[in-house]
């Protein structure tokens, strides 16, 4: 008994006061910036880049297949692309995530993702997601996972992960959607109910990732249904998941 | 015996390997692990002649590898390894997955990882070959692929009488995402970090060292000490996120939310070191891309000794409660003749007493300087797995104080040699979960042939299957979160 209170006293409060302004560590890679008129790499773009994210001549940064893994910054000489630690990266539209010279972060994050009026109304004080796996490393998974827990705590804004399809709002996808798992990721789609959303999380799910060359994946999900956020990162970090979702539902 | 003696992460030239008949080969394996060796890995590789089945045994005491070598025509037979070594089976099924060669006398060559046999491609997940328990009382139930939580896919099949489960059927695959074939065609640093997103260091490390073994090129003591001391960042922060979700399963919220957060801290140090909380961009082949300099490793330090004091306190707590334990001793109960007959291994055979850690039987890198003194457990219940992850915590707390003894922060990457030609490699690292396996093998220009991965679950599913058996059908996620398996891992 005893014991139990000293340790509550111990743990004191541990949730992040105001998730909208929380700074990560500067080691952090997020936000790619790439410098004004940078118009030729000095270095094999194909050969740096794991997963074709980054385009030469013009130079372009398709967040949506980045890894984050910062092999390019380093292979700069003159420091033309820079990953920043600017975590709010989601967006509305595979368009909008791809970078190119000169993008400021902040006028990203402004236009990154619109609240539609509709969403705000349906689903703004109350949000119930059903994740699918479907071939992800468990990285997005643990991630998603810790968006719940005391630190991050997104059951403050009514967003939770339910345990059923049907009870469910909308559907969260990791993975590179493999051909083992596609028939129970497009049965638990349909089991929930409409009006319904689809939150792609994580470079795999958005891309197929470090996978796209793979023949044991079946990604023809996505070109039966519209996505509405895609949330870049290998892995997520949950406060690019928190801050993307509620952008998407309207929070100021 | 027509067994090669190697180390593991170290070389050898291919024509070196013993080529033996097929049937010599399975009742060489059986016998030398019936004489106290053990399997770290069973594998096929195709040539133009058939399947080549490699066979590489581990021998702890003497820090050594074997490995031999048979020829089965394609299609063809040869008598099992299983019939006489049961912790054979699920590598004999493996390779009868993927190649069609047939071990004679296996008793169930059951999927793996694909629905039927990788040949036949008309079969359907849901068509997987169940056992059937059958009896007026007996009823079943099936859990997955999708499952509750935010987790992984699986499917579980459940044969219970009342509450009471007398048999678990595991079926895996839905994750395959063809990483091995990958490997060969990219041979590539990144799909070893997402080979399981748990154990980025682990299984990066694995491949990294294998890299280094197959071009002979040497990385620095302050690099390989900063490798170790991620690997054991990367342990302790798991273990409190199962410290966490295993309080979670037992409704014990203090627990929950004091390890969640704690943990929180932990892999926070992680993406303080390398920008990434689960360790990702750190290990590269020749060395490592992020130093440890001398104001981060005070900050590291700092650290683990505020919550190592918050780890004491909130385990000397949990581990007196009476709910707690009720809910965890003598549940999910593996004992130690089990777990050596199965081949399990990592920090869950150690917590049934079957004492196996690459860390301590092969050393590598940075645990050549500091010694592992292995831990276990005896009694192999759900209390035995949970109070080791705090006796490892503190272990790897300890390891990292001493680690950061060998790191001077200076040559942290070393050019990478080219691969030598028609070369063959084992590479062992204790992952977090245990024992992670890289076999790998050149071809006649350097390039990579064959990459095997063997991730600790594929050792330790079947134990979570004998766990359950004579439980109650609600402990069961207590005892699944007590060996935290892998899926991705598993269906590569």
């Amino acid at each position: 008994m005893f014991g139990i209170i000293k340790v509550r006293i111990m743990q004191g409060d541990q949730a992040i006061p105001d998730v909208k302004k929380a700074v990560l560590n500067p080691a952090f890679r997020g936000f790619p910036v790439i410098s004004p008129g940078c118009g030729r790499l000095s270095f094999d773009a194909d050969k740096i880049c794991p997963t074709g994210a980054l385009k030469n001549d013009p130079v372009s940064i398709d967040m949506g297949k980045c890894v984050f893994c910062g092999e390019c910054g380093r292979a700069c000489k003159n420091a033309e692309i820079e990953m920043s630690y600017c975590h709010h990266i989601s967006a509305d539209s595979r368009e909008k995530l791809i970078i190119k010279p000169g993008d400021k972060y902040l006028e990203f994050e402004d236009a990154a993702v619109m609240a539609r009026a509709e969403i705000k109304r349906l689903f703004g004080r109350s949000l119930k997601l059903r994740q699918v796996s479907a071939g992800g490393c468990n990285g997005c998974e643990m991630e998603l996972n810790a968006c719940t827990n005391v630190n991050f705590d997104m059951g403050r804004f009514g967003i939770d992960f339910v345990a059923s399809p049907r009870h469910a709002d909308g559907i969260v996808i990791t993975g590179p959607v493999t051909k083992n798992m596609a028939p129970a990721l497009e049965d638990t789609y349909k089991a929930i109910a409409s009006p319904k959303i689809i939150i792609a999380a994580g470079t795999c799910a958005i891309s197929g990732g470090i996978f796209k060359d793979s023949e044991e994946l079946d990604r023809s999900f996505f070109d039966r249904h519209k996505v509405d956020l895609y949330v870049p990162g290998c892995q997520v970090h949950p406060l690019t998941f928190v801050n993307g979702v509620l952008r998407f539902l309207g929070h100021k | 015996m027509n067994f090669l003696r190697i180390k593991s992460q170290a070389a050898v030239k291919r024509e070196l390997i013993p080529d033996i008949a097929p049937e010599k080969l399975s009742a060489e394996t059986a016998l030398m692990c019936n004489e106290g060796k053990r399997i770290v890995s069973l594998f096929g590789s195709r040539e133009d002649a058939g399947v080549r089945v490699y066979s590489v045994l581990a021998d702890d005491e003497a820090s050594s590898l074997y490995v031999s070598s048979a020829l089965v025509k394609e299609g063809g037979t040869y008598p099992s390894i299983t019939s006489r070594l049961f912790s054979a089976q699920l590598f004999e099924r493996e390779i009868h997955e993927e190649f069609g060669i047939i071990p004679e006398g296996h008793p169930w060559l059951k999927p793996v990882r694909y629905p039927g046999h990788a040949a036949d491609k008309n079969l359907k997940m849901e068509e997987y070959p169940f056992f059937i328990m059958e009896g007026n009382q007996v009823h079943e139930v099936a859990v997955g692929p999708v499952h509750a939580g935010v987790i992984e896919p699986g499917h579980f099949r459940f044969m219970c009488t009342g509450e009471k489960v007398h048999h678990l059927e595991i079926q895996l695959g839905y994750q395959h995402r063809g990483v091995e074939k990958l490997m060969k065609e990219k041979d590539s640093v990144f799909l070893s970090e997402s080979t399981a997103g748990d154990t980025v260091i682990g299984h990066s490390l694995a491949y990294c060292r294998a890299k280094e073994a197959l071009s002979g090129t040497e990385v620095s003591d302050s690099a390989e000490a900063v490798r170790a001391v991620m690997l054991e960042l990367e342990r302790a922060g798991v273990h409190l996120g199962d410290l966490s979700a295993l309080a979670g399963d037992i409704a014990y919220l203090p627990g929950n939310a004091v390890f969640g957060a704690i943990r929180t801290m932990i892999i926070n140090t992680s993406l303080a070191i390398c920008g990434s909380r689960f360790g990702r961009g750190i290990i590269r082949p020749g060395g490592v891309v992020f130093g440890i300099d001398g104001d981060l490793q005070e900050q590291v330090n700092n650290t683990l000794d505020e919550y190592e004091k918050k780890i004491d306190l909130t385990c000397s707590v949990m581990f007196e409660a009476s709910s707690v334990l009720s809910r965890m001793q003598t549940t999910g109960v593996v004992d130690k003749k089990t777990a050596e007959e199965i081949g399990m291994t990592g920090m869950a055979a150690r917590a049934s007493g079957y004492e196996v850690d690459c860390r301590a039987d092969h050393p590598f890198g940075a645990y050549t300087h500091v010694p592992v003194y292995k831990r276990g457990m005896k009694n192999g219940d759900v209390f035995a797995r949970a109070y080791l992850r705090y006796v490892e915590i503190k272990q790897s707390f300890k390891l990292i104080r001493e680690l950061m003894d060998y790191n001077r922060n200076i040559n942290l990457m070393a050019d990478m040699k080219p691969q030598q030609p028609s070369m063959f490699v084992v590479s062992l690292t204790e992952g977090w979960r245990g024992e992670i396996s890289h076999c790998v093998m050149t071809d006649k220009e350097g390039k990579i042939e064959r990459y095997k991965i063997k991730d600790p679950s594929f050792n330790n599913w079947p134990a979570l299957a004998l766990a359950v058996r004579g439980n109650g059908i609600s402990d069961f996620p207590l005892c699944n979160k007590s060996f935290n398996l892998s899926y991705c891992g598993f269906d590569l």
